[in-house]
């Protein structure tokens, strides 16, 4: 089974120190909360994961396995969902959701399925212009349904989401650990995963 | 492939969507052509001596006012960081997009600049140069200036900046450019001045794609 763990990391953003000395190790089917107050680093940790920042100290292994060896490889496990949606204006729902599945490989749901269980099905033939925010961020979140990705990393995912697809999210993260996926999230909400390790963060000076 | 092919039909569609952009382009180039005649006079000697030039310089000015789009609508709404996490390797993705950066506006530049040849006064015997320079040409724009618009993301005033990067670097292409035409006018054969030409196109097609990607990851790491 995979597992994923974070050495002694520490992160230096704009002369800041953000995050220092930070361990962690999950397991497949493991589940991550980060907590913390705003500016602790959460979001930091969550873009070193992903691989779109380096640590400048520190290691992250994928199966004892620096993630930074082979950077292709590690894309291919993960799955971000940040603080923008990435979702074209320009393009119907389904054609959002349909570049990313095929871009990522259609290795998991199809958009159809990923769509019906974010209950924006009946929205596929609109333009994305018309969308409200958290109607966006649904659309991302079929991304990451489609990506197929052993890792899911959220920082903030149920910001603008209403309690009924909260509760759809939690039941997908169950649905993915399930089937031995791992996720890291950030948030203040109650997703329901009452396993989940916690991580605390702290404010550096 | 199939990664190439999926943000090719990606971009495709988009600036299809976004046809305004194209007319835009063309639109400025047109203009400005067409404002030399007023500046110098009309006296067609003045107007065919210095068309060529004229084309080459609004073209690559044209060329220029499209560039900032090029990474900067998915810098903003998220998609970057998103594409350079995708499996497909950044150097391709970035080639797809220059790819569609040129057909949408290096193609319309070349396929408007005979009308403004015929307004200039350029003879039709350096017509079919002009139009070899163009297209040898233009994608070295949309290339190296897919360097600088990956280079300014993040900048305030970008666009400036991405000017101010990019133009010194493409004086080599005008000297080229305008110089094959002129020898061809003087009798003196253009194929030396369309060979260097060649080559810069060939280096540029060889550094640009690279050059790109590390300044879009750089750009999505901070």
């Amino acid at each position: 089974m995979a597992s994923f763990t974070g050495e002694n990391l520490s992160c230096i953003r704009g002369e800041r120190l953000v995050l220092e000395g930070i361990n962690f190790a999950l397991e497949g089917r493991g589940a991550m909360i980060l907590t913390g107050p705003n500016g602790a680093g959460k979001s930091t940790l969550l873009r070193l994961m992903a691989g779109l920042m380096r640590p400048s100290q520190g290691r992250l292994l994928w199966n004892d396995t620096n993630v930074s060896d082979d950077a292709a490889e590690h894309n291919c496990r993960i799955s971000y969902i940040g603080h923008a949606d990435a979702v074209k204006p320009a393009f119907s729902v389904s054609e959002n959701v349909g570049f990313w599945a095929e871009m990522n490989g259609s290795k998991g749901h199809t958009p159809e399925q990923a769509m019906t269980s974010l209950g924006i099905a009946h929205l596929a033939d609109l333009s994305a212009r018309y969308l409200s925010a958290g109607q966006r961020r649904r659309v991302n979140l079929c991304r990451m349904l489609t990506s197929g990705a052993d890792l899911w990393l959220l920082d903030e995912p149920t910001t603008a989401l209403d309690s009924e697809t909260s509760a759809s999210l939690g039941e997908l993260i169950a649905a993915h650990r399930h089937k031995g996926g791992m996720v890291v999230i950030s948030t203040h909400t109650d997703l329901g995963i009452s396993d989940a390790v916690s991580l605390p963060l702290e404010v550096t000076r | 492939m199939s990664g190439l092919s999926v943000i090719l039909r990606r971009e495709i569609r988009l600036a299809l969507r976004h046809s305004t952009d194209s007319f835009m382009v063309v639109g400025f180039f047109v203009i400005a052509v067409v404002l030399f005649p007023f500046g110098v006079g009309p006296e067609s000697n003045m107007l065919a001596r210095i068309g060529p030039g004229v084309i080459w310089v609004a073209a690559l000015l044209a060329a220029m006012l499209s560039m900032e789009r090029l990474f900067q609508t998915d810098y903003e709404d998220g998609s970057l960081e998103l594409l350079v996490l995708s499996p497909v390797p950044m150097e391709l993705t970035v080639c797809a997009k220059v790819f569609v950066h040129w057909l949408t506006t290096g193609v319309p530049l070349i396929l408007t600049a005979p009308l403004l040849a015929l307004m200039m006064n350029v003879p039709f015997e350096a017509w079919p140069v002009m139009l070899a320079s163009l297209a040898l040409g233009t994608p070295v724009l949309s290339l190296i200036g897919a360097i600088g618009a990956a280079l300014a993301l993040g900048a305030r005033r970008g666009g400036v900046l991405l000017s101010l990067l990019v133009l010194p670097l493409l004086i080599p292409v005008l000297i080229f450019a305008v110089g094959a035409i002129d020898a061809h006018l003087m009798g003196g054969g253009a194929k030396a001045n369309l060979l260097l030409l060649g080559g810069v196109l060939l280096g540029a097609l060889a550094l640009a794609p690279w050059a790109s990607a590390a300044a879009l990851r750089q750009a999505v790491a901070s």
